[in-house]
Parts: structure tokens; sequence; C-alpha cells
């Protein structure tokens, strides 16, 4: 089947076409071994779920294979040769770390289970400690449930008021909005840098900017964006700011905070335990230093120092040219969607949007689609994504999202676009009617 | 291509899908109930006027969300129009299954459940004096 196959409507305009010049070479593809695979018998695995979770290099399986064979220990506890040797690595992992994202020191540098484990860090620790009744948690209509359900925890426990920075119809925030909103009582900002279904690449240093004149602090969600585009937390501002290991090649279970030095000094520690204290009585402890004050017990040992795997990955590649390879597929993907009649893309036009788009068919529903989509080998997310505030807020009940990282490939766009326009095809209404039940 | 059981949307399913079985809603409802699937927010509402007699002597359902979910309300809808409160207490998830036909992952299975799982609920579930 090539892409040409099923033409779709042609609105006059030139057909899409891809400028080889920004892509990465397809080779790098053999570094990932389970993209090798076919699925449902002959079908070629085409991998477009990557905003959920993406796949691995070899190097980095084989910094697991390595650390669990040769290197393991506990860290930061055994006077041994082998807890020497993962403690060191693990500490290796957070310079890594704190270099790929500009943090000044390594104490800002926190482990975590992930995205979410981060920003519940901080509603817990920074916003029990520093929101009152009546005071406001400024967010945006695109949240992740991630950045937005431990806000709405906290406001539940202590009466803090959550507002919402509104989004245009095609997916940009309304930034005049913010003159109204931002208030003497907003204590802080939590912000996507990228959206997970709208892929809009959000205006963060400027929102930044704008919250701190107001004295508010600036939490960013940037598990969508620091994957894919060059992040440095002193340019954009960030007083937080939260990823995921495993949307960046590297394991689940790993994930960053950044915080502001000064911030988590002031902040109380989180969960308690082993590793996060200072000194124990049978009834008291102090905290330990940044950042094992907010590591307690024993951290994702493995998954940390392949995650500083995976970051050397990205960084042999280069961060420039993974934004560049995406943005040329999804503007090719964009471009190409159109041409499939019924279908509406969610979100702004290419310029303003990192590497993934979300549509909506008149006919079938999202998960229909996903459904035949996975039958021709293509892995997609269908649902709201962890947005239903900005599904209702778009007035749909869910859509489907293609999204790219550096192994995709325009032929794999050519595929989906060519099996949702047959799926648009089979599903269009044709006066079908059901047998009736003799009576 | 999958074969004809695991061919999940089969011809007499999508007839369900465009040609529906009662949707839409019942204003002398006497029951209702309606729940989604939080996993992908499929919508069903079912609304049934039962007769004293212990019939459902009319239904109806509305939602949106995937074939699976909206052809399955059809289909189940259809098959117990006319039937005792005992035959659809009686009636199991297995004969949901069944009754759709094709073979459904366990993931797709929570889609043919759902309007199952709401007509259960709405045998009881009185309408109140609200409307609700």
């Amino acid at each position: 089947m090539s892409a040409t196959e099923t033409l779709t409507e042609s609105r006059g305009k030139p057909p899409a076409a891809i400028d080889p010049s920004k892509l990465l070479p397809v080779t790098l593809r053999e570094d990932f071994p389970i993209l090798q695979q076919t699925v449902h018998g002959d079908r070629p695995l085409v991998f477009l779920d990557n905003a959920a979770s993406t796949q691995r290099p070899r190097q980095v399986i084989e910094v697991l294979r390595r650390v669990y064979e040769r290197d393991y220990a506990n860290v930061h506890r055994g006077i041994h040769t082998l807890s020497e040797r993962s403690t060191e690595q693990y500490e290796e992992a957070r310079e890594k770390v704190r270099e790929f994202i500009g943090a000044q020191h390594l104490r800002e540098i926190i482990f975590t289970s992930g995205t979410t484990g981060s920003i519940n860090l901080v509603a817990r620790s920074w916003g029990d400690a520093n929101v009152k009744a009546g005071d406001e948690i400024l967010v945006t209509t695109m949240e992740h449930h991630s950045n937005l359900v431990p806000w709405q925890q906290l406001a539940q426990r202590t009466g803090a008021v959550i507002k919402h920075i509104p989004i245009t119809d095609d997916g940009l925030l309304v930034l005049d909005a913010m003159d109204s909103l931002l208030t003497d009582r907003t204590k802080i900002v939590a912000v996507a840098s990228v959206s997970n279904v709208l892929g809009t690449i959000n205006p963060v240093a400027q929102i930044a900017r704008r919250a701190h004149e107001a004295g508010a602090v600036v939490l960013v969600d940037a598990a969508q964006s620091v994957p894919h585009l060059s992040t440095n937390v002193r340019q954009l501002g960030a007083d937080f700011l939260a990823f995921s290991g495993h949307k960046l090649l590297g394991p689940t279970g790993i994930g960053v905070l950044y915080g502001r030095e000064e911030l988590l000094e002031a902040m109380p520690p989180f969960l308690g335990g082993g590793s996060m204290i200072n000194r124990v009585w049978p009834d008291r402890f102090t905290p330990a230093e940044l950042p094992a004050k907010f590591e307690a017990g024993t951290p994702p040992i493995a998954p940390a120092i392949a995650l500083g795997a995976a970051i050397d990955y990205l960084k042999l590649i280069g961060l420039d040219a993974v934004a560049r390879h995406e943005h040329e597929l999804v503007r090719y993907a964009y471009e190409r969607l159109q041409e499939v009649e019924g279908l509406s893309i969610l979100g702004p036009a290419p310029e303003h949007r990192a590497g993934l788009v979300s549509f909506t068919l008149a006919q079938p529903h999202a998960h229909d689609v996903a459904q035949l989509l996975d039958e021709q080998g293509i892995a997609v997310r269908a649902g709201h994504h962890c947005t239903w505030p900005l599904h209702d807020r778009l007035g749909i009940a869910a859509s489907t999202r293609a999204s790219f990282y550096l192994y995709n490939t325009p032929a794999e766009v050519d595929l989906l676009v060519d099996v949702v326009g047959r799926i648009r095809d089979r599903f269009r209404p044709r006066g079908r009617q059901r047998r009736r039940r003799s009576q | 291509m999958p074969s004809e059981e695991e061919e999940l949307y089969q011809e007499h399913i999508l007839d369900h899908y465009e040609d529906p079985f009662h949707r839409g809603q019942l204003p002398t409802a006497t029951h209702a109930h309606e729940e989604n699937n939080p996993l992908c927010g499929d919508v069903v509402r079912v609304e049934l006027q039962l007769g004293d007699d212990g019939t459902i002597k009319d239904c109806y359902f509305d939602g949106q969300g995937c074939v699976i979910s909206q052809a399955s309300a059809s289909m189940l809808l259809e098959a117990m129009h006319g039937k005792t409160l005992e035959d659809v207490k009686s009636f199991s998830a297995e004969d949901m299954l069944k009754l759709y036909g094709a073979r459904l992952t366990p993931n797709r299975q929570k889609c043919c459940l759902l309007s199952w799982k709401v007509l259960q609920s709405a045998v009881h579930s009185p309408v109140g004096r609200d409307g609700k």
C-alpha cells in the first residue's frame, strides 16, 4: 500500500512536501531494537505514541544491564565497592540533568518518580507551607491532569481558589487575560511548556516574567518539552520545573524536579523516611541537606543512571537537530492530514507547535480510529489524554493523537494519513439499517 | 485481514451504530441511570419505563463514545425491550459479550459492558420528581 493509493480530497494546494535536509538519518532507528518488529502479522510497527512514552535506544538498555549486572547496590549507604560505584553513577546522572536543563546548582536537582511525583511534591511541600484560604493558583485550560489535580487537592486542603488562563479556539493561551487573572493573591502559576494535546509551545518565559511581577512563583510542567526542545531553567525563569525520564528515551519510574535553591531550602520535607534525615531521635528528626531532603527511601537508582545515558544519547544527536526533525514531521503531518475530508486538527498552526498533532473525525470515535490504526501497525493515543477540561473547552469527547520523536519518518506520516483516510471512508454514513426483529 | 470473529466492526454492528434502536429520550421514564468510562470518556444513559407487571415497557439510550459502546447499547436495549426485570437481572456480562459477537480485548470489553452496567443500575434507580 502506498501513500498515494487512496487519494483524499485535494483542495487546490500544492502537495505537501518534506525537506530531507531537516531530517535526522533514518539509520538511527537501528539503535532502537523495539522498532524492528512487526505487529498483527506482517505490519511494521509505526510508533506514534511518543507523547505518552518513548522507546529506548540500545545505549540506554545497555547501561541498565551494566548497572544490574556489575555495579548495582544501594546508594549513599554502604561502605563497599558496589555501593560506591552506584552512588558515583547516580550522582553523575544528577550532574548530567543539571547541565541538560541549565540549572546552577546540583542541589537544585531532585530525582522523583516522574512529572506527577515532582508536581505533587511541590503542591504538598511548598503549597501547604505557602498557600492559605483565599489565595489563588493560576493554571491554564490546557493543563494535563497531573498539573491540575494536585492544585485542586491543594485548594481543597487550604481553601485556595483555582483560576485558568483561557485558550483561543486554535489552542493558544490568551496572555492578555493574565492582566486581570494575576492578583496580589496569586501564589503560583503552573503551566505546561508544551501542551500534550494541542502541541502548543507556550511562551513560558513571558508568563514567568508577568507572574514574578505579581509576586507569584512559577512551576513549569516540562514533560512534553525537555525531551524535544532545549531547555534552560534560568532563561525560562522557572522556579520549579518537572519532567519524566520515560518520555526522554529513559526508563519509567524516574523523573526530575528542578527547584530554585532558596525555595527548596525553605520548603519542609515531603515524604519522610531514610536518606532524607540528618539526625533522628525517638520523637523528632532534623532533615538532610538538599537534594537528599526530598529523596526519602531508596531512590530509582538504575533508572536515574539510565536517564543520564538517555541524556548523553540525545546530546550526541543534538537537541536542535531533534527539534528540527520533529518540526518537519509535524508540519508535514499537519498539511497532509488536512487532505482528509471531515478531519479537524486541534491546536495551532505548525509554527507554534511541537512534534505532535491531535485530530478528530466526524465518524468514527477516536477509539475506533486508534483500533483500526493499530490493525495496520500504527500506535497512536486516543481519548481525552488526561486533559478532560481541555476537551470540554473544545466541545469534544475525545481525540486521536500522533506524536513524533527522533526515530519517526515521513513514510510513517504517509501511512498514517493513508489509513486515516480509509477509516473515514469506511465509516462514512451510508444509510445502513439494522435488521428489524420479527415481532 | 482479521478473521470474521476477530473483526471488531462486523456489518451488523455497524448497522446498529448508524441505525440504532431507540436512541434518544424517554419522557415517560420511571427509571434512569448514566455512567461514563473514566479511561476514555464514553458516556451512556439509559432510560426505562417499567410496567406494573414487572416488564420493560419501553427503553431508550443516549450517549457518546466509540462504535463498540454505542452499538452495544443499541443491541442490548433491543434485546431487553419487553423483557421482565428478572430477565434483565439474569442477563450476565458474559451474555452481553456473546450478544455483541465480535471478540474483544479486555480494554474494549469495558466499552461493550458500559451500557450493560448502566442498565443493571438503571432498574434500581427510580426517576426523582426533579426528573433526574
